[in-house]
C-alpha cells in the first residue's frame, strides 16, 4: 500500500446515480412539474459530496435516480 | 355591492418603539395611580382616563368621541423618571454591551482589509457577536474591556459593578449606525437605546376592562393593577429625586420600579418572585396573556369555538347502520339546518312552515338579513312574505348529513360524516363497528356532532367523509370498519358445517336483516347456516382463502380441511369454510368494498351485525370460570412441563457456575444464561397451549374466541389455566431489588427461575405473594410505557401537523407546499393512495 486511492462517493452502493441536467432540458423538467422557476425544486448543497464529485455548480439542476422501497423514482434538485 | 380588494402580505416587520414614537402615539400622559373616583367616574389623568377609550355604556371617548361600541381604544403613556431595562430585551442589550467598547461604544471589530470584508459576509450575525465578545482591547480607542456578565432577568454587571440602566442607555445610544448594521440590527427601526425604556406605553382601557362584581364593587384587570404599581413607584421616585434623597434610597426605589416594569411584561421571569394579587394569586400580565396552551394564540386564535354543534355521551346501537348516528330528540330539536327558498321548493317550504310537529321551522331570515322567530301568531304574515331568497331554519331530521368526531382527532377518520337518526334518550348512538376509527368505547366517552350549514359543506361531507367511504383505512389499505367480537362469533356459529336450521329459524335470521326469501333447503327441509349467511353476499361474489383456523403450514387440503378452515365462496354461495376474523373482518369486506363499492360493503356490515346478533342469541354463547378449570390429568401434565422447565433452568445454572456453558456470540456468560433461561421458560409456557387445547377441546368458548380472533388469545387462556410464566422488566428477568436478590424471600445470588420472576401458578390457582410482586413489576412497566408514549407521541403529532399542514398532492401527483415548491416529485415514491390500491383499474 503505497498511495491511498481517493475515495469516490459515487461508487458507493448506497449513493444513487447523480447527473447534471443539461441546460436545454431544464425547461422541460420545470414544465413536467408545472412550476415556473428552478427555485421551486428541492435544494441540495453545493458542498454535498455527491455534488462535488460530479462537479456541479450553483444553479445547476441535478437528476438523481433513487431506488426507494416503493420503486424507482427520479428526483430533481437545484444546487445551492 | 361590497367592494372587495385583494391584497397579499409580502412581509411582516417587527420593530421596537422609540420613546418619541410612544409619546406621539399616546393620547394622554397618565400621572394618577388610580382608576375611578367615588362616584364611579374615570379619574382624569388616571388609568381609566376617558381619552384612552370607554367601557361604560353612556360615556363617550374624549379622543374620538365614540361610544363603547364604536371607539377602538387609544394608547396612553407614562414618563418614567428614571429609565429601566425592558426585561424581554435584556439579553440583546447584554450582547450589545459585550460586543461594543465600554468607553467609545464602537463595535469591537475593525475593518482592516478586503479579506476581513469577506469574512464578514461569511459569518452570520450571531457568529460576529460571539467573536466580538472575546475581544479584550478596543481596536478603535485602545480601552481595556472588562468582562460583562448578564444575570436574568435585568441585571448586567461590568466586572463587579452593576450597570445602571441610565449608563446602559448612554452607551447604547453612542453606538454608531454602521456598527449596528454590522451586528445585524437595523438602526432605523430598532435603535438599541430604545430597549431601555424612558416612556411606557399604556394599553387602551378596552384591553383591560374592569368588571363589576355582584356586590357592586369594581374589580380591576391584572394589567391595570400592575400599572397602578408602576405609576405609584414612579411618583415616589420622582418625589425623592426632587427632595434630594440619598443615593441609596433612590437606587432602592429605582430597582423597585425595574421590578414592576419587568413583571408588567412577564410575570414568570426567571430569578424573580412573581407579583401577586392581594389573594396571593400570581398576576396574569402581558406575556401570560399570549403564551402557552391557554394563551391568546393557541386558545383564541387557533382554537375557535363553533355554533351548530353538540356534545354528549355515546352508547352502542347495533341496529342502526354504520353510517348513521343516533341523535337524541332534545338535540335534534335544538340544531338547525338552513333551507334556501328557491322557485322549485317554495311550495314545500310553505308546507314545512305550517308544520306543528317535530321537524319544525323555527327561524326565518329575509334577504335583507332580518332573522325572525316563526311563531303561530306571525305564521300567516310570513307565509305571505316568504319568497325566493329567504332562508328557513329547520330542526335536524332523519337523513341529514352531520360530522361526528371524537377527540383526540389524530387522523382523518376521527371525523366522519354520518346520517342523522333521531332517537329517544339522551346519548348519541353509535354502531359498534365504527368504534375502531374513533377509538371509542362506551365507558363514558363523549363525542361531538357538527351540522354543515351550506350545500357545499353538506356535499363535501357526504362525498369525502361518509363513514362507508372510510371502510378502508388510508394507513394500511385494509378494512378498519369491520365486525368484531360477538359479531364475529355469531357469524362463526352460524357458518359452522353442522348448522342446520329449521325453516322458521332461517326465516327469523333473514327477516332480521330484511331479506324475505329463503335459500334452497336440503332434502329434510332444513336450511344450512352457510346458505343462510350466503344470502347476504352479492350473487356473483367469488373468493377463496385460508382462514385463521388453518393449521397446515404448507399443504392445504382445501375443501377437505378437517377444521373447515378453507373458505370457498362461489357465485355468492359459501361452499366451504367458516367465517372468522381474517375473512369477515378483512378479505371479504375489502373485496366487497373494492369490487362492489362502499354502499354494498356498508350494507353487508350492517346486515352481518344484525344477523350475527340474532345467531349468537339463537345458539347461545358464554364464557365463565368453568371454561378454564382443568382436571387432574391435565393439571399433572402441566405440572410436568413446569417442573421439567425449572429443572432445565437449574442445569443451565450449574453449567454457568462451572463455566461450561457455551457463550453466545457477542454476549457475556451471564447474558447467555439469561437469554437461554428466558427462551426456555417462554417455550415451556407456550407448550402448555397444546395440553390446554387437548383438554378443553375445540369447542371451549375461550378457545373458540381465540381461534376465530373475536376476543382473547391462547396466551390469555394459558395464563388463566396453566401458569403465568416468566415476568419481564425491560425485556429481561426481574433483577433489581436487594443486593444479589430481588426480594428478601430468596437466598442471595439465587439465579433460579422462581427467584427471578417466574410465576409458576395460574390466575385460577392464585399467585403467591412473591409471584404477585413480580407480576405487578412487569405490569407496571407496561402502564408507565403507555403513559409516556401518549404524552410524547401527542407532542410529536403537534409538531408534525404544524410542519406538514400546507403540503398537498397536486393533480400531477407531485407533493407541493404552499408556495408551489416541490417536496416530493411523486407522492410516496409510487404515487399510490393506500385507500385505493385494492380497487381494480377498470373500476376507477
Amino acid at each position: 500500500m503505497s498511495k491511498r486511492r481517493k475515495f469516490n462517493v459515487l461508487d458507493h452502493v448506497l449513493v444513487p446515480k447523480h447527473e447534471i441536467v443539461p441546460d436545454s432540458e431544464v425547461d422541460s423538467v420545470l414544465k413536467q412539474f408545472k412550476i415556473d422557476s428552478k427555485k421551486h425544486l428541492p435544494k441540495i448543497l453545493s458542498t454535498d459530496p455527491a455534488i462535488k464529485a460530479i462537479r456541479a455548480k450553483e444553479g445547476d439542476v441535478i437528476r438523481i435516480y433513487r431506488e426507494e422501497p416503493t420503486g424507482k423514482v427520479i428526483y430533481y434538485r437545484l444546487v445551492v | 355591492m361590497v367592494q372587495v380588494t385583494e391584497k397579499k402580505i409580502r412581509s411582516i416587520k417587527f420593530s421596537v418603539f422609540s420613546p418619541e414614537m410612544i409619546r406621539k402615539m399616546s393620547v394622554i400622559k397618565v400621572t394618577v395611580p388610580d382608576t375611578y373616583n367615588e362616584d364611579g367616574y374615570p379619574i382624569d389623568g388616571g388609568l381609566m382616563d376617558q381619552h384612552m377609550g370607554v367601557i361604560d355604556p353612556g360615556l363617550r371617548c374624549k379622543t374620538c368621541g365614540g361610544s363603547v361600541h364604536t371607539c377602538p381604544g387609544h394608547f396612553g403613556h407614562i414618563d418614567l423618571v428614571r429609565p429601566v431595562l425592558h426585561s424581554e430585551f435584556a439579553g440583546v442589550v447584554a450582547s450589545l454591551l459585550k460586543a461594543t467598547c465600554s468607553s467609545c461604544s464602537r463595535a469591537l471589530f475593525k475593518k482592516k482589509s478586503k479579506k476581513v470584508g469577506e469574512i464578514e459576509k461569511m459569518l452570520t450575525e450571531e457568529e460576529m457577536i460571539s467573536a466580538m465578545k472575546k475581544v479584550k482591547k478596543c481596536p478603535h480607542c485602545g480601552a481595556k474591556q472588562e468582562e460583562i456578565k448578564f444575570e436574568k432577568p435585568t441585571t448586567i454587571m461590568e466586572g463587579k459593578r452593576v450597570l445602571l440602566p441610565i449608563e446602559m442607555r448612554e452607551r447604547l445610544s453612542k453606538i454608531p449606525d454602521e456598527d449596528l448594521e454590522l451586528i445585524g440590527i437595523d438602526p432605523k427601526s430598532a435603535r438599541p437605546e430604545w430597549m431601555v425604556l424612558t416612556a411606557l406605553l399604556i394599553p387602551p382601557v378596552q384591553m383591560r376592562p374592569s368588571i363589576i362584581l355582584e356586590t357592586g364593587q369594581r374589580s380591576e384587570d391584572d394589567i391595570t393593577h400592575k400599572l397602578v404599581d408602576i405609576i405609584r413607584i414612579n411618583q415616589r421616585l420622582d418625589a425623592n429625586l426632587n427632595a434630594g434623597a440619598p443615593q441609596l434610597i433612590i437606587e432602592d426605589l429605582w430597582e423597585l420600579l425595574q421590578y414592576h416594569v419587568t413583571t408588567y411584561f412577564n410575570n414568570e421571569s426567571a430569578n424573580i418572585p412573581p407579583a401577586r394579587h392581594r389573594s396571593g394569586r400570581a398576576l396574569k400580565t402581558l406575556s401570560q396573556r399570549l403564551k402557552g396552551k391557554e394563551g391568546r394564540f393557541r386558545y383564541n386564535l387557533s382554537g375557535k369555538r363553533v355554533n351548530f354543534s353538540s356534545r354528549t355521551v355515546v352508547s352502542p346501537d347495533p341496529n342502526i347502520s354504520i353510517d348513521e348516528v343516533g341523535v337524541p330528540s332534545a338535540v335534534a330539536e335544538e340544531l338547525m339546518v338552513p333551507i334556501y327558498v328557491t322557485p322549485w321548493n317554495i311550495e314545500t317550504c310553505k308546507e314545512l312552515m305550517k308544520r306543528k310537529e317535530f321537524p319544525k321551522v323555527l327561524y326565518i331570515t329575509s334577504p335583507d338579513g332580518r332573522r325572525r322567530r316563526l311563531i303561530e301568531s306571525n305564521l300567516d304574515e310570513l307565509l305571505e312574505l316568504v319568497d325566493v331568497g329567504w332562508v328557513l331554519e329547520r330542526q335536524l331530521k332523519d337523513g341529514d348529513p352531520v360530522i361526528f368526531n371524537r377527540q383526540p382527532s389524530l387522523h382523518r377518520i376521527s371525523m366522519m360524516c354520518h346520517k342523522v337518526k333521531v332517537l329517544p334518550g339522551k346519548t348519541f348512538r353509535l354502531h359498534v363497528a365504527v368504534c375502531p376509527p374513533y377509538n371509542a368505547d362506551f365507558d363514558g366517552d363523549e363525542m361531538n356532532l357538527h351540522v354543515p350549514q351550506a350545500f357545499e359543506a353538506m356535499a363535501e361531507a357526504e362525498e369525502l367523509m361518509l363513514v362507508s367511504k372510510q371502510i378502508i383505512s388510508p394507513r394500511h389499505g385494509k378494512a378498519i370498519i369491520q365486525p368484531n367480537e360477538d359479531h364475529l362469533t355469531g357469524a362463526y356459529l352460524l357458518t359452522r358445517k353442522s348448522v342446520k336450521l329449521t325453516r322458521k329459524d332461517a326465516m327469523k335470521l333473514l327477516g332480521a336483516v330484511g331479506i324475505f326469501e329463503l335459500p334452497k333447503p336440503n332434502s329434510k327441509g332444513m336450511y344450512a347456516g352457510k346458505d343462510v349467511f350466503s344470502m347476504l353476499l352479492p350473487k356473483d361474489f367469488n373468493i377463496e382463502y385460508r382462514t385463521k383456523l388453518c393449521k397446515e403450514v404448507n399443504d392445504c387440503s382445501k375443501s377437505k380441511c378437517p377444521y373447515d378452515g378453507y373458505v370457498i365462496i362461489k357465485n355468492g354461495v359459501l361452499k366451504h369454510g367458516v367465517m372468522e376474523k381474517k375473512g369477515l373482518a378483512g378479505l371479504v369486506i375489502e373485496k366487497l368494498f373494492n369490487e362492489y363499492g362502499s354502499e354494498v360493503a356498508r350494507d353487508f356490515i350492517d346486515r352481518i351485525t344484525l344477523m350475527s346478533v340474532y345467531a349468537i342469541t339463537h345458539f347461545g354463547f358464554s364464557v365463565g370460570v368453568n371454561n378454564y378449570r382443568l382436571d387432574s390429568k391435565a393439571k399433572s401434565k402441566i405440572d410436568e412441563i413446569r417442573t421439567k422447565a425449572i429443572k432445565e433452568v437449574e442445569t443451565l445454572i450449574v453449567k454457568y457456575n462451572n463455566k461450561t456453558l457455551a457463550r453466545l456470540p457477542g454476549k457475556t456468560l451471564l447474558e447467555t444464561l439469561e437469554e437461554k433461561v428466558m427462551v426456555l421458560l417462554g417455550k415451556a409456557r407456550d407448550s402448555t397451549g397444546i395440553v390446554l387445547r387437548e383438554h378443553f377441546g375445540n369447542d371451549n368458548s375461550s378457545i373458540v374466541m381465540a381461534d376465530i380472533g373475536s376476543r382473547g388469545s391462547m396466551l390469555n387462556a394459558i395464563q388463566m389455566s396453566a401458569f403465568l410464566g416468566q415476568q419481564a422488566v425491560r425485556g429481561k428477568r426481574v433483577k433489581r431489588g436487594y443486593k444479589g436478590r430481588v426480594l428478601p424471600h430468596f437466598k442471595g445470588r439465587d439465579l433460579g427461575a422462581y427467584a427471578r420472576g417466574f410465576v409458576g401458578r395460574s390466575f385460577m390457582d392464585g399467585l403467591t405473594p412473591t409471584e404477585y410482586f413480580f407480576h405487578a413489576a412487569g405490569g407496571r412497566e407496561s402502564i408507565v410505557n403507555t403513559a409516556i408514549r401518549t404524552a410524547r407521541s401527542g407532542y410529536m403529532q403537534r409538531r408534525l401537523i404544524n410542519a406538514l399542514q400546507d403540503l398537498y398532492v397536486d393533480y400531477d401527483k407531485t407533493v407541493k407546499d404552499a408556495d408551489g415548491s416541490i417536496v416530493q416529485p411523486l407522492y410516496g415514491g409510487d404515487g399510490k393512495d393506500p385507500m385505493k390500491v385494492g380497487i381494480k383499474k377498470e373500476k376507477v
